[in-house]
This record gives structure tokens, sequence and C-alpha cells, in this order.
């Protein structure tokens, strides 16, 4: 049976690209407007572009906390993009201090406004940068494979998440020469501060091994 | 830093794709919009920017149903620009499936627009265009597709666009556009340097190495239109041109 993937609408985000990407790589995908649909799905995406106290106020207005935490509970595939990605973590100082899903441990923090050398960093953080995968290894059996390294994915951002516990981050970046978790995964929660959906054949294929999972 | 990146430029008057020369002198080009970008996508272009020509005359439900079509299959990002002059404008290209938006004549006319669509969408979606004319020793800033001069030099006004809100500055030259002489270098490089944001440069490209100079000048990203129209270079050679020449790119 075709697992149902269902892509949370909470009124603040790139839903039509996420949606056709999916489409694209042959999800049977859904766009949940209702808290009450998402028990029936197997696997949820949270997009998100905005800032997380806004997105946070409409989680929490729109009644999605519960059924998401639940969702990650059960121990079914959840995928955060971006600002999705970021409300998984436990809290966010985008603006004021903002309690999150709290689905990892962890902190969501401004990418830091001078280089090592003083210099001015150019914010937000938009294009496209290499993957690595940390040093304990988190890549295999999971949607980012050894491929991952070789072509680049797109960031567009001006937070980052910063986990608790290393083991949690799923993938490193760099911006200008700061390193930081480009992607988050505890279990089957996996979230990622790029945009697959916008890094062409590369993005595709991690959405499709999410799929599949 | 983020690698750089090589961007097409599709300029669209209605449902056709127009190229022009100092803006101006627009012709047709054989097939759709979406079919240039389908190809472009296919062979490995980093992002996409639409630039309605006719949309402050005639309205923009061409262009956004040109939006909608594209990204149904073109999975790299979009902005889509003309006529952009409120953000409820703004919204309507963001919801058919663009990324970010370019505000020109809007912006300059009332440059509050600028926050506007920064506050509500973030910064990385407005893109602010500049059309940039030689004048004596600097620049100035032109709009309504480079037929009225702001008055206004066009450092100040990159300046200050950043400012309210701007996260990526599209910086055209005029004086370059269509010509195929490669770019404004100096412009790229003064503005570049006095900006805290990526600064697009757009205007001139004729061959791969003046990709590689724009990219030394400062230049974040290149727009490139009449040569890949044309089919004067192509996206893999302008890429392995400025690799080979130390350039990262994606």
């Amino acid at each position: 049976m075709t697992q149902k993937i269902g892509i949370i609408d909470y009124g603040l985000s790139n839903l039509l690209s996420i949606y056709r990407a999916f489409a694209h790589v042959g999800a049977e995908v859904s766009i949940i407007t209702e808290a009450k649909s998402v028990s029936g799905m197997d696997k949820i995406v949270l997009p998100g572009v905005g800032s997380f106290p806004d997105g946070m106020k409409l989680l929490h207005d729109l009644g999605f906390v519960a059924p998401l935490i639940g969702h990650a509970a059960a121990g079914k595939p959840f995928l955060g993009v971006c600002l999705g990605m970021q409300m998984m973590l436990s809290r966010g100082f985008e603006m004021e201090e903002t309690p999150g899903l709290n689905l990892i441990p962890g902190d969501v923090l401004p990418l830091p406004a001078l280089d090592a050398a003083g210099k001015p960093n150019r914010i937000p953080h938009v294009g496209w940068e290499f993957l690595r995968e940390p040093e304990h290894g988190r890549w295999k059996e999971t949607p980012l494979s050894e491929h991952a390294e070789v072509h680049p994915f797109y960031f567009v951002h001006s937070y980052y998440a910063r986990p608790e516990h290393t083991a949690h981050v799923w993938a490193e970046a760099d911006f200008a020469g700061f390193k930081f978790a480009a992607a988050v995964r505890n279990g089957l929660v996996f979230g990622t501060q790029f945009h697959p959906e916008k890094s062409g054949s590369q993005g595709l294929e991690l959405l499709h091994q999410f799929v599949t999972l | 830093m983020a690698l750089n990146r090589i961007i097409a430029r599709l300029d669209i008057k209605q449902e056709r794709l127009i190229k022009g020369m100092h803006l101006e002198g627009w012709r047709f080009l054989p097939d759709t919009p979406q079919k240039y970008c389908a190809d472009y996508y296919e062979q490995g272009i980093d992002e996409i920017i639409y630039v309605d020509v006719v949309a402050s005359l005639y309205g923009r439900d061409k262009l956004t149903e040109i939006v909608r079509q594209t990204t149904d299959h073109v999975f790299v990002p979009l902005t889509a620009g003309g006529g952009v002059r409120s953000l409820a404008d703004a919204t309507d290209l963001l919801r058919s499936g663009a990324d970010k938006v370019a505000v020109c004549t809007g912006a300059i006319k009332d440059p509050q627009l600028i926050s506007d669509i920064s506050r509500r969408y973030g910064a990385q979606c407005c893109v602010v265009s500049i059309q940039a004319k030689k004048n004596g020793k600097g620049w100035d800033a032109y709009y309504d597709i480079g037929r009225e001069n702001s008055g206004r030099s066009v450092v100040d006004w990159a300046q200050d666009a950043v400012e309210l809100g701007a996260g990526e500055i599209l910086l055209t030259s005029i004086d370059r556009e269509g010509t195929r002489k490669g770019f404004d270098l100096a412009l790229i490089e003064e503005v570049s340097s006095k900006v805290s944001v990526p600064v697009i440069a757009s205007g001139g490209l004729g061959s791969p190495e003046h990709a590689a100079q724009a990219f030394k000048s400062g230049a974040d990203a290149v727009a490139v239109a009449y040569a890949l129209h044309y089919g004067i270079t192509s996206i893999q050679g302008i890429k392995e041109f400025c690799r080979n020449a130390g350039i990262p790119l994606r």
C-alpha cells in the first residue's frame, strides 16, 4: 500500500513548491489544513518560510502542536524543512525567545554577524553549499546517502539550529567559515535547513528517499 | 561563503520571451519562456529570474501563469518581477510559485514597499532591481525599464535599499545590457563593496570569461540572457571556465 504523506499548511510556507516536488518523485501527497487529519498520515512534512514566533503561533492557533508531537512520538517519519526544521527544536531566539516543538533538544540562533576576521557576514545566507557527513557518521540508511556530498544544496536563512547533542547533527555545512547544522535528525524525525525542493535533482533524490523510507 | 551562482534571466512580454539592447529594441525569441527554462534547468542552471517588461501596462496575469507553469517542473529558485507596486502584488507572485520577488520602479516610488515585503516574507524574498547608467564618475539609478532617471546615485540607493530590508541586489548595467561586451566591472566592484547583501551582476555577458571577471569584481551571481538564449555559450561552458579560474560554483 502506498504511504500517505501529508504536508502541513499553516499559512507560512512555499507550499506549492514542496507539494510539486513530492508529486514529482511519485509520492501520494496531500495538503493538511486541519489538525485532526494529521493522525491519518504515515509521514508528515512541515515546511516553512517566515519567522519562528509567527510559525509557532500559527501552529498553536490551528491546533497542530499536539498532533505533530504525537506523530513523532508514534515513531512515524517526520521531515521539517527550513523554518519547519527550526521549529522542531526546543527554543527559537528570533526576535523573542519562543518555545518550539522540542522534538530535538536545542536552540535556534542567529547566524554570526561577523566572520572570524571581524568582517561583516552577508545575511541572510543565500545560496548553494556542500554538505558534510558529521564525524559520528549519521547518513547510513537515512534519506541522505554518500552521494549527498557530491552536489550542493540550496540554503536561504538567517538563523540556524544548534542541537544540544552532537549526535542529532545529521549534516554539517559552512557559513563564512562557521560550521553549523545543515540538517538534524532524532530517530525518524528529520530536519533540513536547506531546501530540497529547490536543490535540483539532488534535492529531489532526498525527497524520494524520504518517500521510500 | 555560498558558492557563486549562474542565473538565467528571461525578460518577458505577455507570454513571449524577448531580448533587447540597453533595455530597448526588444526582439521576440522563437519559443516560450517555459521552454527555455526547462532547457536551462536540464543543463544545470542555478536559478531563474523572470522580468515582465510590460506588467506595468497590462497587469501580471501572464507572468503569474508563466511562473506557475515553470515551477511545476523546475526545482531551483525562481525570482519574478515586473510591475510589483504593492505587497499584494508580491504575494501574487509568491503564491504562484516564485521564491523571491524583484522590485524596481515600485521601490523607487515608495521605498516602504521594500520593508513591507521584507517584513512579511523575510529579506531573502526581496530582491531590489537597480537599473544603472553611467553618469560622469558615478552611476544613476533608472526605473521604468531604463527610461526614467531617478536622480539618485546607484550606490546610495543600493545602501538605502539594504537598510530597508533588501536581501539581494539585481544590478543591471543599462550601458552593457544586450551588448555582449562584458559586465561593467567598476559598477559591480563599487556596489558589492558597499552593501552587505549578495549582488547579482546583469548586463553584458558574451563569453564565459566575462562571468569570471564579474565574480572577481565582487559579484555573488551573474545573470545571463542573450548569450544563453541565442546559444553563444552554454551553462556548462561558463561553469567550467569559472571553475578553472578558481571560482567555486555549484
